[in-house]
């Protein structure tokens, strides 16, 4: 990987088990440590409005690294990311329907996603590459034509209400104390998936991914590490959407279609294939991306150019419009993303008046 | 009367299938030159649809140099395309090709809802008479056009690849890139001009269907209807495209007519191609007719 080759200079490892540490020095041990806990503050720091925002990036970035896990990490391509978050955030809402607590319904959720993505996953076991895209952009129709259709469980098209969010009676609903409930799954799931790139799992999938032949020589099995991407992408989807369901209170099939698909993979392309930070960053990028166009539009009203493209009325396509373009360019210009962009800023400057 | 509605369903599915068929052979043309999965394909029925209504309705031309001037700029648009957006790609992992083609597919597709509004637009009539009776049935000029246009391309394709030198030179570079580079042709071209006559063509189908149905962002639909065509046939047999599409046609309508008349379920004519898609995938994933050397896992 390129972070290993962007160290900081006579940081030399003798083991492989210097090698495989969770962080690269200690340094950005601590960074991580005290942004976490500086995040701890931030409910009592900043407005309701970025506060909404940074919820959203904590459930969207659990999602973005499930996609990243399948689509960076071992090399197949999900187009229907989307309905497995949809699915996560029905089954919560119809598990706390059954009495279920909401917490619990939360991982349950989770877990009955990935059975489902395992179901959908099986075209992977058996094709690859471009097959495996396509197949799941037949499960992105099938599961939002079943989620309009199965009453029962998502409610139809009028959608499903969420229990909201109590742990051991204590309320946990409301931006500044759902904050916590994000933050807590959100810090979960990516130590795990850091803690996955360490392991043998991850190592296999990323041996699948660079090149599956010599990974099938010594040992590793494909049809296994295949389907297991697809199954732990599939679990952060329902995490992250049950996430999403009780903090909206309401979870209906609008909004998880096709585009929310393709955005999760903006999200993972904008901030690096196989980069669990570049994760986070794409997310942050993708989130801020509309509210900045919105500003803009709204700075730009009754000025020439808005009355020219009526930015008012096209905002919603416009926004659409910049998902797109972004993807292409960032696809164009910087492949491997903004994670990339941040490796090398941080090498520069720690190779400062030697960067030859 | 039931039997007479299945038998007008079964019209319907023959020409929509056809129509399937060339958006189909236009998706397999630029994956056997270019080895590029086009999610894009809808959006160029979708923009060649729009850009024929915007002659007709706006500049009042007629009908037939509407249509040929659609044509052309579509034509000049899927080279373009090509040359300004996928060829910096060429060699990148597979993944990246995916993902510019759906880049290009939502902006397009917003791009148009932008210009032209989410509405579905008429298409100005172009013939004296709406629909015509065969045999007892009702079936509707311009769909006879298209399943008439449709047959030309097909044919045209099939002159086109098996006689003409440039059809020559584009399947020599797509069964073997470096040996035809050898030979002399310029690969560049070849899939530059492979996405040029597929957008072309694709045009010619988005007008069709927005005579019928009037012009609106459904039509990009089509492009994603096709995958279920063209991997039924085989992602690499021209042939296999168009069988592809014909039975993906029938197989919609006469579910439509089960959902009508049986089970009633509603909606179930959409979402049957998805299913026999993943079938498909997990039987026969090289389909019908496409090479067989798509790796198992």
């Amino acid at each position: 990987m390129a972070s290993t080759s962007l160290r900081p200079c006579g940081d030399y490892r003798s083991s492989y088990r210097a090698d495989q540490t969770l962080f690269d020095t200690r340094l950005s041990m601590l960074f991580c440590v005290a942004g976490v806990v500086a995040l701890l503050f931030a409910p009592y720091v900043f407005s309701g409005y970025i506060l909404s925002l940074m919820i959203q990036i904590g459930y969207l970035g659990i999602a973005a690294l499930g996609l990243n896990i399948l689509v960076g990490f071992s090399g197949q391509i999900s187009v229907g990311h989307a309905v497995f978050y949809g699915f996560g955030g029905f089954a919560s809402c119809f598990l706390s329907h059954q009495g279920v607590p909401v917490p619990l319904a939360i991982v349950l959720a989770g877990l009955w996603t990935t059975a489902v993505g395992l179901l959908f996953g099986l075209p992977a076991a058996r094709v690859k590459g471009l097959y495996l895209a396509i197949a799941t952009l037949a499960a992105q129709f099938i599961l939002q034509d079943f989620f309009v259709r199965a009453t029962w469980f998502s409610g139809g098209t009028h959608g499903s209400v969420a229990e909201p969010f109590t742990l051991f009676g204590l309320d946990m609903s409301g931006d500044q104390r759902y904050f916590y409930v994000v933050l807590f799954f959100f810090v979960v799931l990516y130590l795990g998936a850091a803690n996955l790139m360490r392991s043998r799992d991850g190592r296999a999938l990323i041996a699948v991914r660079d090149h599956y032949l010599s990974a099938e020589m010594m040992g590793v099995n494909l049809t296994k590490y295949r389907t297991m991407a697809f199954g732990i992408s599939s679990f952060y989807a329902g995490i992250a959407g049950a996430l999403y369901a009780h903090y909206i209170g309401y979870m209906s099939v609008e909004g998880i279609d096709i585009l929310l698909s393709i955005q999760f993979l903006a999200m993972i392309i904008i901030g690096g294939l196989g980069s669990v930070m570049g994760s986070i960053l794409g997310t942050i990028f993708m989130v801020l991306l509309p509210e900045l166009t919105g500003a803009l539009a709204s700075a730009l009203q009754g000025s020439a150019i808005d009355r020219m493209l009526h930015l008012k009325d096209g905002i919603t396509y416009l926004r659409e419009m910049l998902i797109g373009a972004v993807i292409i360019l960032f696809l164009i210009f910087e492949p491997d993303g903004l994670a990339h962009r941040w490796r090398q800023i941080k090498a520069y400057w720690k190779l400062y008046p030697f960067s030859y | 009367m039931t039997s007479s509605l299945l038998l007008q369903l079964i019209i319907n599915g023959l020409i929509i299938g056809t129509l399937y068929g060339v958006v189909g052979m236009c998706f397999v043309l630029i994956y056997k030159a270019s080895q590029v999965v086009n999610f894009a394909q809808g959006e160029f029925l979708l923009i060649g649809a729009w850009a024929c209504w915007w002659l007709l309705t706006y500049w009042q031309i007629p009908f037939f140099w509407g249509f040929l001037i659609s044509i052309a700029f579509m034509m000049l648009f899927g080279l373009a395309l090509q040359m300004l957006v996928l060829r910096p790609l060429i060699g990148e992992p597979i993944i990246s090709v995916i993902m510019v083609t759906i880049g290009l597919s939502i902006f397009f597709q917003a791009l148009m809802k932008w210009m032209f509004g989410t509405f579905a637009q008429p298409f100005p009539p172009v013939f004296a008479v709406s629909r015509v009776e065969i045999l007892g049935l009702q079936v509707q000029t311009a769909y006879l056009m298209s399943t008439g246009v449709s047959l030309a391309i097909m044919a045209g394709f099939a002159w086109f690849f098996k006689y003409s030198k440039v059809g020559l030179a584009m399947r020599a570079t797509a069964y073997n890139q470096q040996v035809a580079q050898s030979l002399g042709i310029s690969v560049r071209q070849m899939f530059a001009l492979s996405w040029g006559i597929s957008a072309a063509v694709s045009a010619v189908a988005g007008v069709v269907v927005g005579m019928v149905n009037g012009v609106s962002s459904a039509l990009s639909f089509f492009g994603i209807k096709v995958f279920p065509a063209v991997i039924l046939g085989g992602l690499d047999s021209v042939l296999g495209a168009v069988v592809g599409g014909l039975i993906i046609g029938l197989l919609e309508n006469i579910a439509h007519y089960f959902d009508s008349q049986f089970l009633k379920w509603g909606n179930l004519y959409e979402i049957v191609p998805f299913y026999v898609l993943i079938l498909i995938l997990m039987i026969k994933p090289y389909g019908l007719f496409g090479t067989r050397d798509i790796e198992r896992v």
